[in-house]
């Protein structure tokens, strides 16, 4: 299999000061990095997920990767194309074979137009206009498992399973060869996310099309993803298959996220690991190992080396310098 | 329970609307014990939030209260006058709300607003800073003396929840109503909050009311749970009980669809196909037969029973009410 | 549009004023056929009367008839009201979008030029306008265009501010869409609703402004009749007798309780934040 999207050493970065304020306030660096160093590929027909906390800079990384948001440093390749150096041209034609699904399913649609025109926008902005629009309407909606009646209503009339799958619908409209999707169980009752994931599962094993998913939520990980990244302070702690990351976790991060997904059984055994304290500011990032100020095994060399990367087998690696086991 | 803090007896609550009457409670029953935690699980459009805005007597304008009572530390609450009322909210019954940031005051600093909130006591300002301090140690905020003239934006959204809980429980209220207090905080926090609410209920003796949809924080917080759907209780009962003997339907779906419960990786989760029903026109018999695997033709237009399926455990079922099945 | 306006019907004070502007502008669009004489011409003998079944608001120094004036005069002022605010409505949605979405040097030239324009008051400007190129019919228009402009734009701006950061423009710009299309399919259905409300509570302001420079003779050129000439001529007669300046102020008074009736009923329709039910 080829690599749909590889992404290599991605830097983001954002200025928080202007350059005459740095200079009164004498401000060495008035930028900080909201992704650091990030690498991984997708593989075609592949999910890859990328699961971390508010402010770990997922969602930043996944705008690099559309081209929304400039990289700093490394480079995005799609089908063997540089994203980052694209001209606006060849982006427009990046973004036909990309596609997005936002957090909200609801606000994410654009409040006054119907359903059947939101489903057929992409045709619009591509100039595909000439195409039957109301067929292909009504083939996406079919696809997505919304009655074809539903072209007619308005955003504010869809319950939030609904806004979602019209947004999948949108989002397949022109064949994408990857589909980024943000928390794309966020907003949704328990009972609804299960049919969101069905759905795009099963859209993925018919049409092959490759998924980015960015989310906080470790529970629906297992269920739809191919790789996993797990993401700290904008870096990648530990990276490897799914199953991998699963059944055995290394860095202390992977497993306290893990541990603090409380399940539905009143006598369930709890070996939690908590983490102490809250995420540092990006502005303030700690020196060494960057989590070693929340971290519950911190030993000699974490606040001062950077922690070196350790391969457990094959694709499965994370940077910690005493890796749990 | 007869020594309920609360008593919920078929309470219902209705709103005019432009398209006629919508039910969105109908006869409730509940109980909350002193001194316990009940959780009160439920998804969109289960009559959550009309439910606490029910107790605490702060329905929208266009709500009505057919049939019902709240009873509340032996007083009935939907007889109070507004004035008995007020003095009730924020003194024996408090909220922790899901947003932390539209909670607190933007342009007042904590202390400000911790001592504002005690303006009930006779207490010297000196003691009420004092107060105020103490409480937000208790939240496990560090260096709480100097924090008090920080303003909201300076604390993150953990921080921000942890001062909300004080301010909530500073006057030590008999009930506290915790809202979705987690819903906004990321995983590794919420179990921080979690537990400071457990250890703060254990200290200060009061009972809680907690609203979540996360089943998993139910199980591992609450003694009690409630399981609202579509504006009805549909199950109550002691947590061990009705998590591992679950009697209603939608109960027994609801925690096999939480993905937190399934351990073997799987391409196809469970769902509940079908959508809540109109709460405007209701169908006739069970609120839930149009997505019920088990429906008989009494859930047609019978309405089920409110029964007591083992001691303490409480469910409206048709399936739970058959002789010879417990 | 038939469910709001069946809306308005329902509350008294929506109902009112939507029955006073019909009434207002089909008088003024039909003052042709309703005005019983012709506006501007002299008929010296009948000069001052008081009302009488002949002249129903009686008749001027110059023996015009009041009632058939102030119809014609209701078509100057509708005219004046409607090109000038559609004009500032036109230009001010395209600059206020373009402030609120463009880049921050360019919003912030945009602001400058509305500040500026604001700070001048509006009387100054159409005076000092007035006296530069000469009163007419284009002038007052251009003046009302002009100071109106930024009250719009500011709108628009701050409308558009709010609505570029939803995730529905984030989506839209994700899918490639061109800033026009997003300005003109997305943001602008979201901020007509408001304005339409700002602009028929303006437009009674405009009017009250045409009549007020016409009344000083800054504005409609006579002898065509304006509401704000009828005032000045029953002004300079107000010891013989009241009727023309109580022809005059009737329908001012009329079309600002109209259209502030009906502005007000819209503002409570589509703003759901002022609605009182869930």
């Amino acid at each position: 299999m080829t690599d749909v999207l590889e992404v290599k050493n991605v830097r983001v970065r954002f200025r928080v000061k202007s350059n005459f304020q740095a200079l009164v306030q004498g401000i060495e660096d008035p930028f900080i990095d909201a992704v650091r160093d990030a690498s991984f590929a997708i593989l075609e027909g592949e999910t890859f997920t990328l699961v971390g906390e508010s402010g770990s800079g997922k969602s930043t990384l996944a705008l690099a990767v559309a081209g929304l948001l400039p990289a700093e440093e490394g480079s995005v390749r799609f089908g063997g194309a540089e994203v980052t150096t694209m001209d606006h041209a060849a982006l427009q034609a990046y973004r036909k074979q990309i596609s997005f699904m936002w957090q909200n399913p609801v606000g994410s649609l654009s409040p006054r137009l119907s359903v059947g025109s939101l489903i057929t926008e992409p045709y619009k902005i591509h100039k595909l206009a000439e195409r039957d629009l109301k067929a292909e309407c009504a083939r996406l909606l079919k696809m997505v498992g919304l009655p074809r009646e539903f072209s007619t209503r308005y955003p504010h009339q869809l319950s939030g399973g609904q806004a979602r799958r019209v947004g999948v619908a949108r989002a397949l409209a022109l064949n994408p060869k990857l589909i980024i999707a943000d928390e794309p169980t966020a907003g949704l009752d328990v009972s609804v996310q299960g049919e969101i994931l069905n759905l795009l599962n099963r859209l993925q094993d018919e049409l092959g099309v490759a998924m980015f998913i960015i989310t906080h939520n470790l529970n629906i990980v297992r269920h739809i993803s191919d790789h996993t990244a797990i993401m700290y302070l904008g870096r990648f702690v530990e990276l490897g298959p799914t199953d991998d990351i699963f059944e055995q976790p290394r860095h202390p991060y992977t497993l306290a996220l893990l541990s603090a997904n409380p399940e539905p059984d009143p006598d369930a055994a709890i070996s939690r690991i908590e983490l102490k304290g809250e995420v540092p500011s990006l502005m303030d990032r700690p020196g060494g190992c960057e989590f070693h100020t929340r971290c519950p095994f911190v030993g000699d060399g974490c606040d001062t080396n950077p922690p070196p990367l350790f391969t457990v087998s094959g694709a499965h690696t994370l940077t910690c310098h005493y890796p749990r086991g | 329970m007869n020594d309920a803090l609360l008593t919920i007896r078929d309470l219902s609550v209705h709103y005019h609307t432009d398209r006629g009457e919508l039910k969105a409670m109908r006869h409730v029953n509940m109980d909350v014990p002193g001194g316990s935690i009940v959780g009160v699980v439920g998804e969109s459009g289960c009559g959550k939030s009309t439910l606490i805005s029910s107790i605490i007597r702060l329905l929208a304008s266009n709500a009505i209260i057919p049939c019902g009572s709240i009873t509340f530390e032996g007083r009935d609450l939907l007889g109070l006058s507004r004035e008995e009322m007020r003095r009730l909210r924020g003194d024996r019954i408090s909220i922790v709300f899901q947003d932390p940031m539209s909670t607190l005051n933007p342009v007042l600093s904590i202390g400000r607003q911790m001592v504002d909130i005690q303006y009930r006591s006779s207490a010297s300002r000196a003691h009420k800073i004092k107060r105020a301090t103490e409480m937000l140690a208790s939240v496990g905020i560090s260096d709480p003396g100097s924090r008090l003239k920080q303003f909201p934006h300076e604390f993150s959204g953990g921080m921000q929840q942890r001062i909300s809980i004080a301010m909530a429980l500073q006057a030590e209220p008999a009930l506290l109503i915790a809202d979705e207090p987690t819903t906004a905080l990321d995983a590794t926090l919420e179990v921080q909050i979690i537990h400071l609410l457990k250890k703060l209920q254990t200290d200060i003796g009061c009972s809680i009311l907690f609203i979540s949809h996360h089943l998993g924080v139910i199980a591992e917080l609450c003694d009690y749970v409630v399981v609202m759907y579509a504006g009805e209780v549909v199950e109550e009962g002691t947590t061990r009980e009705v998590f591992h003997n679950p009697a209603h339907p939608y109960t027994e779906r609801l925690l096999r669809c939480d993905p937190a419960s399934i351990a073997t990786k799987t391409r196809s989760l469970p769902t509940i196909p079908g959508e809540i029903p109109d709460l405007v026109t209701l169908p006739q018999g069970c609120i839930f037969k149009n997505r019920c695997e088990h429906v008989m033709t009494q859930c047609e237009h019978l309405v089920p029973a409110w029964i007591e399926s083992h001691s303490g455990h409480f469910v409206s079922c048709h399936l739970a009410a058959k002789p010879g099945n417990d | 549009m038939i469910d709001i306006l069946r809306r308005i019907t329902r509350e008294p004070l929506g109902m009112i004023g939507l029955v006073l502007v019909v009434l207002i502008v089909i008088s003024a669009l039909l003052a042709g056929v309703i005005a019983p004489y012709d506006p501007i011409e002299l008929r010296i003998v009948d000069r001052l009367q008081g009302p009488s079944a002949a002249h129903l608001l009686g008749t001027d120094q110059l023996g015009r008839d009041l009632f058939s004036r102030v119809l014609y005069g209701g078509q100057v002022a509708l005219k004046v009201a409607l090109i000038s605010i559609g004009a500032a409505l036109g230009v001010g949605v395209l600059f206020g979008m373009i402030a609120g979405f463009g880049p921050r040097w360019l919003d912030n030239i945009i602001m400058l030029f509305f500040d500026t324009i604001r700070s001048f008051p509006t009387v100054m400007f159409a005076l000092a306008t007035v006296a530069l190129v000469g009163p007419s019919l284009e002038t007052v228009i251009a003046v009302i265009v002009v100071t109106t402009i930024p009250n719009y734009g500011r709108v628009v701006r701050t409308q558009t501010l709010s609505i570029r950061s939803n995730e529905f423009i984030k989506a839209e710009r994700a899918m490639g869409a061109s800033m026009v299309r997003i300005l003109g399919v997305h943001v602008l259905p979201n901020v007509i609703g408001p304005l339409m409300i700002l602009a028929s509570m303006d437009i009674p302001t405009v009017i009250a402004l045409e009549a007020g420079l016409s009344f000083l003779g800054m504005g409609v050129k006579p002898p065509t009749p304006s509401w704000g000439s009828i005032l000045n001529d029953g002004y300079t007669l107000i010891r013989n007798t009241p009727w023309p300046i109580i022809a005059g102020s009737i329908p001012l008074v009329l079309i600002t309780l109209g259209f502030t009736f009906l502005g007000e009923s819209l503002r409570d329709l589509i703003d759901p934040k002022l609605r009182k039910n869930i």
